[in-house]
């Protein structure tokens, strides 16, 4: 029960601000939970979302990891899953006939692929000590071009069968098949946080690196390693994006999504400075950046303005998570429960120790 | 000849919630000399210090400057006064130029006359002889000269009165030399010169006058010359030389042939302690005594790998092993509870449990955590045993006492049941009460067969808990001491000896 | 020795280039420096660059030197250095329109004829003898005339624009924008692909006109990876398109998986933008009778009717995923 309160107050933030979207979403149309069934899949704003959001929360959940534990962001993840789904791409159109066992072998070399860009910032970070994003810079400039060549100079087509059905669904399978990998990932994850130390090593070090250290633990491992998760973590996301575009696009794909999944590390209440984490918060924040883009087409703002709406929502739900707001409400709501709750001590420490989490 | 005194500071009293850090403290500053301000932590320097440079203002008490009384509000009211200050760390921006750090921040003008600048620049640094060009980039200036030109931003501007709080404790000896050369100058000049160390040696080779403080009491003020060393260290330990308390030590095991539970030769690590030799028995209790840089703190993270080792052996219980990493030492049975308990104690965000459980976690592996109900248990289990007053075991352990929290990372290595335990300032900043806990528990461990080596400023705690002492001084063990022959005045002989 | 390691260091770089330029003289080629932005940078730059290669060929009587970069400041100095080595002439595609001035005109100064490609520089237009450029005013009004003669009812149309003020993004959208305004077409849904044309950005677009019910028949997306991206949302949606469906499709930039596309009734219709304007430049070269000022360059639609695979093969760009082949 204790668990489970601290867990709830600490996606207080994600949450409201997915709980505002959807009230926003309602008041625009009543229908905004509406699934339907066309062609056997289920279809609708929430299919939608969940959808378009696979990548994003895949990468989210490295980028948390990343930061809480060198308290700086990878900004080359973008890039990272451009050249591992390229590195995909270039051995399924190289190996004959495609075969679910040459995607398996493709996906697992990709898999190769993201462990050493993860490598290579993670060496960069934990051994020379470079600035994350100053290391990450390296190979956000220049993986591009180094996708392009693995490309052969070219966007390769991916059009097979089988992609199609890991991009879209998969005949007899309600849940479109990027839906279904991302909740394979994330319990992936979870099992990982629950039979690992992982978790405690990671916020060990990202909150006092000195005392993790004076207790066995060995920083640099941990950030490097962190390192290693984020770059299969970046071939899962371009696995799932390049089978979805059906060919390999190096100069567009996932392009400038680091920034959409540092906001969602932000947005679950994660702090970007590193130290406790929680990967449910980042999951959220991602859903919550789609449901955000697509919150703004619904309500149909035009394209010239679209960049300045997020701008500001985003503006607005930074100031609600930063630190002075947060302990304002904290202050009032104390108030508020000492006098008006006073019948009902239960909810008053509920809400206080609600609050109490927060900051 | 009299010399003229420029600044006085007289009943200067100032108290934190809790704490008296200045009780109606005198001091006097003559003009052109050189004058230490002595003290154990806590004895209220640096609040003395922080009084007449204006970061703090004073409760009551007088301060004259030239004769005249001034009441600073802020640093930069007492600098524009005349009184320049240069702390430990090298406070200036590395990635400006010399001249740069010299001024910037100076002028009330938005616009920057860079050739008036430098011109200037050069002008100090030539009077001062610092081997420096204007226009160089702070980096590449030696770390001694850096310090200098931090000092030459700090008289700049008519200086009266320097303070130099702990400027050698990054320099080596030559550059100390070169510092002592530019404080020399200053000081033909007519500056007066408040200088804070922790290396006696400094003091008598550069210090007309001693101002000792203690516990935010005066002691008092002496003459350099007529004060020899051991009593100096006698009144900043606050203990009068004959009175030889015979302190009632453990069985003492030191003498018995069994093989050591740890030994070392020749250890030494990069934090700048010589290499030394140590041994320590099972259920021994000992310590290394020294003053603050001593060495004392460096030596017991050497044992634990807690700073790089560059050399040396160690044998546990007779067998040579190698200790790289502070996890080698752990696997090895060492524990070490560090002297920073906030810098490298405790995980501030992590719950008591988990910084409870952390050592034996790291201990049993990354792939085997224990299950939650597990990790509740022990941390239960250590919240009774040391009294560990916490709201619950999910409670972070920044939020509680830091009596508390030193008591939690105690559990912490008690919970990993250590053969070898390092206690460096286990009671520093705690309350009496808990204090004596510790104390009482660390007798009990070594009843129960745990060796400890115990580190305090403390001298008298040492002599409560401690069956031998290791004397260490300049970074270097000077002496040892066993036995009933342990009292306070032997251990302060010692030091002031550097060798028994 | 820290200097003596520079002067080498130079030497080393600029060695070659020196013997190279000097070695050449009187070989009767016609020298040719190309500055154009590097392949990479996109499908279409990867066709012009490849272009530019083959038709600047010795096979074909030139002597021609080519720098790729994205940066400004390097293709300018790439420049002088081709106005150094007196080239004839000076082919550039510049990464930002402005700060040309001094470049081109002592590159006049030195007799060097100066054409331009793809882009266009800020500049007076004496500074330089030609610029073949793409039309995209053209490409918009070709795109929308096939639109209002597709023999529908009443057209309802989802724009779904490039990079927000990007010279392809304004000339494709006008056209749209004056027809509705001419009462010809009705757009009901207006979005962006965003800065990167993104695929799964029009791909949104489209669902959330689905989600709020528009009813549509065509879609006008300002580059093949968001027409692929607007087709995604209508297959999962159920709605079908191309020959034969509901809602007809237009993509731009003559890639070959959509080429193929259209080809196999996938798609409706797709609008050239050539990246091959070197053959072009080579025809007026050879012949000596250059143009002066903006010349557009001629581009083509091609239709499900209309498309063959000789057509795919001459004109298209990028990867060809086969015949028969859909992209989805």
């Amino acid at each position: 029960m204790l668990k489970m309160k601290s867990n709830l107050s600490h996606l207080f933030l994600p949450l409201s601000v997915m709980a505002l979207l959807i009230i926003i979403n309602l008041i625009k149309g009543a229908d905004y939970f509406t699934i339907s069934l066309v062609n056997g899949a289920l279809y609708g704003n929430i299919p939608n979302i969940l959808f378009g959001a696979s990548e994003l929360v895949i990468l989210s959940i490295g980028m948390t990891l990343v930061t809480a534990a060198s308290q700086g962001q990878d900004i080359s993840i973008g890039v990272s899953a451009t050249i591992t789904s390229a590195v995909f791409v270039w051995f399924v159109l190289h190996a004959g006939e495609v075969t679910l066992l040459t995607i398996v072998a493709g996906f697992l070399l990709s898999c190769v692929a993201g462990l050493a860009t993860g490598a290579f910032n993670g060496i960069l970070v934990s051994i020379f000590k470079v600035q994350p994003m100053v290391a990450s810079l390296i190979l956000f400039t220049g993986g591009r071009s180094i996708a392009f060549m693995i490309d052969g100079k070219l966007s390769p087509i991916l059009a097979n069968d089988i992609s199609n059905k890991i991009g879209t669904v998969i005949p007899g399978v309600p849940i479109q098949t990027p839906i279904i990998l991302t909740v394979i990932f994330i319990a992936i994850v979870a099992i990982v946080l629950k039979t690992t130390n992982l978790r405690l090593y990671v916020e060990s070090v990202g909150i006092n690196r000195n005392a993790a250290r004076l207790n066995g633990i060995n920083p640099k491992k941990i950030i490097f390693l962190t390192f290693l998760i984020m770059g299969v973590c970046t071939a899962v996301a371009g696995f799932i994006a390049v089978n979805k575009a059906g060919r390999h696009d190096s100069v567009n794909l996932l392009k400038l999504i680091m920034m959409d999944a540092i906001l969602a590390v932000a947005i679950g209440g994660n702090s970007l400075i590193g130290g406790k984490f929680s990967v449910t918060g980042s999951i959220i924040g991602a859903y919550t950046i789609e449901m955000l883009n697509r919150t703004l087409l619904r309500l149909e703002i035009e394209p010239a303005m679209i960049k300045v709406f997020k701008a500001v929502f985003i503006i607005i739900l930074m100031i609600i998570a930063s630190p002075v707001v947060r302990a304002y409400a904290k202050k009032t709501l104390d108030g508020i429960g000492n006098r008006s709750f006073s019948l009902s001590p239960l909810r008053v420490s509920g809400a206080e120790s609600a609050v109490e989490k927060e900051d | 000849m009299m010399s003229e005194i420029i600044l006085e500071m007289k009943a200067i009293s100032k108290s934190f919630p809790g704490v008296k850090a200045l009780d109606k403290v005198d001091f006097r500053l003559r003009k052109g000399e050189i004058h230490a301000l002595m003290g154990e932590n806590g004895a209220g320097k640096s609040t003395l210090i922080k009084v007449i440079t204006g970061v703090y203002e004073k409760d009551s008490g007088q301060i004259d400057l030239d004769g005249r009384s001034i009441h600073f509000r802020s640093p930069q009211e007492a600098q524009k006064s005349g009184i320049g200050t240069v702390y430990q760390e090298i406070t200036l921006c590395p990635n400006l130029t010399v001249a740069e750090n010299m001024f910037t921040g100076r002028s009330r003008s938005p616009f920057v006359q860079w050739k008036k600048m430098n011109e200037k620049a050069a002008r100090l640094l030539d009077s001062l002889g610092i081997p420096a060009v204007p226009t160089q980039e702070l980096t590449s200036c030696s770390l001694a000269v850096q310090q200098m030109i931090a000092i030459a931003r700090a008289v700049d501007m008519d200086c009266k009165i320097l303070i130099l709080d702990e400027p050698t404790s990054s320099l080596d000896d030559d550059e100390v030399k070169k510092l002592f050369e530019l404080m020399a100058q200053l000081k033909e000049r007519g500056v007066g010169i408040i200088f804070i160390t922790h290396f006696l040696e400094q003091v008598y080779e550069i210090c007309d006058r001693i101002t000792v403080l203690r516990n935010g009491k005066l002691i008092g003020e002496y003459e350099t010359s007529s004060l020899p060393q051991i009593e100096l260290i006698s009144k900043m330990m606050g203990k009068e030389l004959d009175d030889v308390t015979k302190i009632k030590k453990q069985d003492s095991t030191a003498s018995d042939k069994s093989v050591p539970v740890f030994e070392s030769s020749n250890l030494s690590s990069d934090a700048g302690v010589r290499p030394f030799d140590f041994t320590i028995k099972k259920g021994e209790v000992n310590g290394f005594a020294g003053l603050l840089g001593s060495g004392r703190s460096e030596s017991a993270r050497a044992i634990f790998a807690a700073d790089k080792v560059t050399g040396g052996e160690v044998k546990m219980n007779g067998k040579a092993i190698k200790i790289k990493t502070p996890l080698d030492a752990m696997k090895n049975g060492i524990g070490y509870l560090p002297e920073d308990r906030k810098g490298d104690g405790i995980i501030a965000d992590l719950s008591v449990r988990d910084n409870i459980i952390l050592a034996l976690q790291v201990l049993k592996g990354f792939f085997k955590p224990f299950s939650p109900l597990q990790a509740e248990t022990f941390a239960n289990e250590f919240i009774k045993k040391l009294n560990i007053k916490t709201p619950t075991p999910d409670t972070p352990i920044k939020s509680l006492s830091g009596g508390n929290q030193q008591k939690v990372i105690l559990a912490r290595w008690l919970l990993t049941h250590p053969e070898y335990l390092i206690l460096d300032e286990p009671t520093r900043g705690i309350d009496i009460g808990t204090k004596v806990e510790i104390q009482k528990l660390v007798l009990e461990l070594a009843e129960k067969g745990m060796s400890l080596t115990f580190i305090s400023s403390e001298i008298e705690e040492m002599l409560r808990t401690c069956s031998r002492m290791i004397i260490m001084k300049d970074r270097e063990i000077v002496g040892e001491l066993s036995g009933s022959d342990l009292s306070e005045s032997d251990v302060m002989n010692v030091i002031a000896r550097g060798g028994n | 020795m820290k200097k003596i390691l520079c002067v080498l260091a130079v030497l080393l770089a600029f060695g070659p280039f020196v013997l190279s330029a000097s070695g050449q003289e009187e070989s009767g080629l016609i020298k040719v420096g190309i500055v154009n932005l590097p392949p990479e940078e996109s499908g279409y730059r990867q066709a012009n660059v490849e272009a530019m290669n083959s038709v600047f060929s010795e096979a074909n009587g030139y002597d021609a030197k080519q720098t790729n970069t994205g940066e400004n400041s390097e293709q300018i100095a790439a420049a002088k250095g081709y106005i150094r080595d007196g080239v004839d002439y000076l082919l550039i595609s510049a990464a930002n329109a402005s700060g040309w001035d001094d470049t081109l005109k002592s590159a006049k100064d030195a007799g060097i004829k100066v054409i331009l490609f793809d882009r266009a520089i800020d500049t007076a237009t004496s500074n330089y003898q030609a610029a073949l450029l793409s039309d995209m005013a053209y490409e918009g009004n070709t795109a929308v005339e096939w639109v209002l003669g597709l023999d529908l009812d009443e057209i309802n149309l989802i724009l779904i624009r490039g990079q927000m003020g990007s010279a392809a993004e304004i000339g494709r959208s006008a056209a749209v924008l004056k027809a509705e305004k001419d009462g010809k077409l009705n757009i009901v849904a207006d979005g962006t692909g965003g800065d990167s044309w993104s695929l799964e950005e029009a791909r949104k677009v489209v669902e959330a006109a689905i989600a709020a019910g528009k009813d549509f028949n065509v879609i006008y997306a300002e580059n093949d990876g968001m027409a692929q991206g607007a087709v995604q949302a209508l297959e999962a949606a159920g709605i079908s398109h191309g020959k034969n469906g509901k809602v007809k499709v237009i993509g731009f930039d003559f890639n070959r998986f959509a080429l193929r596309n259209v080809q196999a009734g996938y798609w409706d219709a797709d609008m050239q933008c050539n990246p091959r304007q070197a053959a072009e430049i080579s025809r007026w070269i050879q012949s000596g009778n250059i143009p002066s000022g903006i010349v557009y360059q001629e581009e083509l639609l091609f239709t499900t009717d209309t498309i063959t695979d000789a057509d795919i093969e001459n004109w298209g760009i990028n990867a060809d995923p086969g015949k028969g082949v859909v992209t989805r």
